[in-house]
């Protein structure tokens, strides 16, 4: 049990007769890269939400960087990163005032704001831009400092939405060397892609078909398991199990 | 006659150059792939095709007609689906597609061979409000409506984007079926592994276009050996790879990196290297580069070129 | 046509399954009138007096009477002595005083009889009302003394309330509540509804399909013009027989200046649409730019009269604000067109300028 940042049994969310998460139990270790596929409408969002603390589960059980989902939804969000492709930062404040502001979030110092900071901005490469407005930036530089800024808080698990979505094909790639580093660091991460070569990064996948786990394991054991070349292979496979078609 | 021409068309938003000099051709009933990144250009080239938007200078010409002067003929001849899919959400299916098809002075009935494939699978659900749909069935939606006035150039702005892998390959084969009934389709994505379903491709990126061509024409112009290498330690081995003084470029592609030399640079070196930094069951496998490599590979030189 | 009918139908069907939207366009109107006809209410009713009166005697009695028997004032209170008038106003229950000197009779008969009326200030325009309405009561008494006594006759005035005997305020509201109404369905929902299409991505298809943009916009527009007319007549039906204000004038008039102000308002409302992107800034522009001007200079709280001159040559380019001159013009007063043919003029030039310059600025492609 130490070693795991997110257990889950059994948990379930309905929305009145849907069942849009159903019964899923999963473990995910501590500094494991853990990539959670799906069709649109699987229940990735969902079960996404739930992780985050944000949505009640209708039953069954979670446990995020050792807190209950169901009754420390608070705790969870402070020891959590979050990062969508949709929202990450805002555009209209400068690099360094996105830093501050979702440092003190965090509820992080002064002083390691500007500490962690200085050495974020080092590592990318981006000291030129700390007076840029996030608009300016193009896209994939905005995603790998968005990235960067859901772990300045150093949490025991980020959660990563669709990361790397339009991003061209060497960004993306620069953006999977900084998810590397960061599970190298211990951070734990949870990632959604539509991206199926960027399931073969992960340490291990989860394949959602109709609100359920459908595959768990191995980008390796799950191409030998389903007699596939590739993880897309794997994945047309399942997901054209799936029934339901709604979001 | 080209079904889409167009010449030195240039469009910028203040400092940035969307579109930068682009000359090309689109034959009649090809499926044409523009390739790039979020930001390439390519939504504002589709804007400049449809009628929609103003080249700041350059001309393009759609069915032989000027996308400037003769806006109101194209605007008769084409079908258009936007990046979003620009349906009425609160609208149901059937009446989204009956709309459309009044929209464009025609009906359901008289066109339905066209779309039949397409639409008999959301059928079930045409009393649904559109804004209900998963992402891969709004697709189909957007894509009926844009069909319904048997349009002759197809214009389909990242048709494709946050939709998921399967109906990803079912659009695509929708797209080869429309291409057999002779619909010329100019297509947009950001996703590489699209572009070997195309016939030609332009590679895009900042505006301009790196490449243009069919992908496997594209894929035989790689100019160097490419290798995949593969490891036990695959987080350590990028690093490894890049500290190897003979390797040229290395990126991570699925589960293994694709690797090329420099002259000195070979495989056997490469793996007694590894093998000396404590590297397990290396694996070193000349393969066949794949658009994405070729994409990449030209992109640095575009950027060097600066 | 078939396009338009088609595009209609899709904007009805719009329309009544959006919830908010359908609010607005029922109740809200219903609810307008009702709450400016009847809850903000300028008309004095049961005004609480109290009565400091130390001579007693069969005069001050007979005045007392007099503000008893009157369906305005209620006495609630006599005071023993004059200290505690304050104290009645610091309490809050107290909207008036009236205060009779010692022996009034005698002063009466010496005619130096002086009543004094105490009225709480902090609402100026309450304060005047009350005055106005107690002088009332009390040159009614004076007549009756001239009568009793036979003294030679004094001037008295008389004040009518002209076009509105009762000073009903239905009678100002309901033009006002025409002019807001028609406003914001018009211009502020077609905006919202143009630009949410913008907003949705819809307007791109459109753009790029064969239909022509004057068929987009009159479709566009066709929808809220006959919401508009509905609505208009619920307001007059609510007027008419629930606030019992008249219409005292020509029906034709006022249907004809409606349909031209309708129109102004639907072209401002395309003029909003070609200017923003989002939703939300046509809901600022039009709530903001167009309402909050309505509502302040088109007389509907504030007669025009005692707006500054610089601000009222502002409300000069509102064109509610003629509209409602208009109709108050036509239901209120019944006068004929050449009274209130200067205003028509102007909307009528109004709507040609707008219709003009939102037509220019529409343009045919995304930008």
């Amino acid at each position: 049990m130490e070693n795991e940042v997110i257990h889950t049994e059994q948990l379930t969310k309905c929305f009145g007769s849907f069942t849009a998460v159903d019964h899923i139990s999963f473990d995910v270790k501590h500094g494991e890269i853990f990539g959670f596929l799906g069709a649109n409408g699987a229940g990735k969002t969902t079960a996404m939400r739930m992780l985050c603390g944000l949505s009640h589960p209708t039953s069954g059980k979670g446990n995020v960087a050792g807190f209950d989902i169901a009754t420390q939804g608070e705790e969870i969000k402070k020891h959590i990163g979050y990062m969508s492709q949709k929202f990450s930062l805002y555009e209209d404040l400068k690099v360094w005032e996105n830093l501050r502001l979702f440092g003190g979030i965090y509820g992080m110092t002064t002083k390691d704001i500007a500490r962690k900071t200085d050495e974020m901005l080092e590592y990318l490469g981006f000291e030129a831009e700390r007076n840029t407005f996030v608009s300016a930036l193009p896209l994939g530089w905005k995603q790998k400092l968005a990235f960067s800024v859901s772990i300045l808080h150093e949490p025991k698990v980020v959660f990563l939405d669709e990361p790397t979505g339009g991003v061209d094909p060497v960004t993306r790639r620069q953006f999977w060397e900084l998810i590397y580093h960061a599970a190298d660091r211990g951070i734990t991460v949870f990632v959604t892609t539509h991206y199926m070569d960027e399931a073969e990064y992960c340490d291990r996948v989860s394949i959602m078909v109709d609100g359920r786990i459908e595959a768990l394991d191995t980008p390796d054991s799950l191409k030998a398991k389903y007699h596939a070349e590739t993880m897309n292979d794997v994945f047309q496979q399942l997901a054209r199990k799936a029934v339901r078609q709604a979001d | 006659m080209a079904a889409v021409s167009v010449e030195n068309l240039c469009k910028s938003y203040g400092k940035v150059q969307a579109v930068n000099k682009l000359s090309f051709a689109v034959e009649e009933g090809e499926l044409y792939g523009i390739i790039g990144p979020d930001g390439a250009g390519k939504t504002t080239l589709f804007r400049i095709l449809a009628t929609l938007m103003l080249p700041d200078g350059g001309t393009a010409r759609v069915a032989g007609y000027d996308v400037v002067n003769d806006y109101r003929t194209i605007r008769n001849l084409i079908g258009y689906m936007p990046g979003r899919f620009s349906l009425y959400q609160d609208l149901t299916v059937e009446e989204n597609l009956n709309f459309f098809a009044t929209v464009f002075s025609t009906t359901v009935d008289e066109n339905y061979s066209l779309i039949e494939d397409i639409y008999k699978q959301i059928e079930p659900f045409k009393k649904r409000l559109a804004g209900k749909l998963s992402g891969g069935m709004k697709q189909k939606l957007a894509l009926s409506c844009a069909l319904i006035h048997k349009p002759e150039v197809l214009f389909l702005d990242e048709p494709t984007t946050g939709v998921d892998p399967v109906s990803r390959k079912e659009f695509w084969n929708m797209l080869l079926k429309l291409k057999r009934q002779g619909i010329t389709i100019m297509v947009s994505t950001p996703y590489m592994d699209e572009a070997t379903l195309c016939d030609r491709i332009a590679l895009i990126q900042n505006g301009e276009f790196l490449e243009v061509d069919t992908p496997r024409h594209i894929i035989d112009r790689y100019p160097d050996v490419l290798w995949s290498v593969k490891s036990d330690k695959m987080h350590r081995l990028l690093d490894d790879l890049r500290s190897y003084p003979h390797v040229k470029s290395s990126f991570s592609f699925g589960e293994t990196f694709h690797v090329t030399f420099y002259g000195q640079g070979s495989p056997g070196e490469l793996e007694a290297y590894l093998s000396d930094r404590g590297h397990q069951s290396v694996e070193i496998r000349k393969i066949a580069p794949s658009v994405e490599d070729c994409f990449m590979l030209l992109g640095r030189k575009g950027k060097n070129g600066k | 046509m078939k396009q338009f009918y088609s595009f209609i139908k899709k904007e009805f069907y719009q329309i009544f399954r959006d919830k908010r939207t359908l609010l607005i366009l029922l109740v809200m109107p219903v609810i307008l009138v009702i709450l400016l006809g009847y809850a903000i209410n300028t008309e004095l009713n049961d005004v609480r007096i109290a009565v400091f009166d130390p001579s007693k005697d069969t005069e001050t009695r007979h005045v007392i009477e007099r503000f008893r028997a009157s369906k305005y004032f209620s006495v609630i209170k006599e005071l023993d002595t004059k200290s505690e008038i304050n104290d009645v106003f610091k309490g809050g229950n107290m909207d008036m005083v009236i205060v009779f000197p010692e022996n009034f009779s005698a002063r009466l008969h010496k005619r130096e009889a002086n009543i004094q009326l105490i009225v709480d200030g902090t609402d100026p325009n309450q304060a005047y009302m009350l005055t106005g309405y107690a002088g009332g009561v009390l040159s009614s008494y004076q007549m009756e003394l001239l009568e009793r006594y036979d003294i030679p006759v004094q001037i008295q005035t008389e004040t009518r309330m002209l076009y509105n005997p009762q000073a009903k305020s239905a009678y100002n509201f309901v033009p006002g509540v025409m002019g807001l109404i028609l406003t914001l369905i018009c211009a502020m929902m077609t905006s919202v509804s143009i630009v949410r299409e913008k907003e949705m991505g819809t307007m791109e298809v459109l753009l790029a399909s064969p239909m022509k943009p004057i068929q987009i916009i009159l479709s566009k527009m066709a929808p809220y013009f006959v919401l508009s007319i509905t609505t208009l007549v619920i307001i007059l039906l609510l007027a008419v027989f629930v606030m019992g204000v008249p219409i005292r004038g020509s029906l034709f008039w006022l249907a004809l200046s409606s349909v031209l102000f309708i129109i102004v308002a639907l072209s401002l409302g395309l003029l909003i649409s070609t200017l923003v992107d989002k939703q939300m800034s046509a809901l600022l522009v039009s709530g903001i730019g167009l309402m909050m001007p309505v509502l302040v200079f088109s007389g509907l709280i504030f007669p025009i009269e005692n707006i500054p001159w610089v601000l009222r040559w502002i409300s000069d380019v509102i064109p509610a604000r003629w509209y409602i001159a208009i109709v108050r013009k036509i239901m209120i007063e019944g006068v004929g067109v050449q009274f209130f043919i200067k205003e028509l003029c102007i909307i009528v030039v109004m709507a040609l300028v707008l219709i003009t310059v939102a037509w220019k600025n529409f343009k045919v492609r995304l930008c």
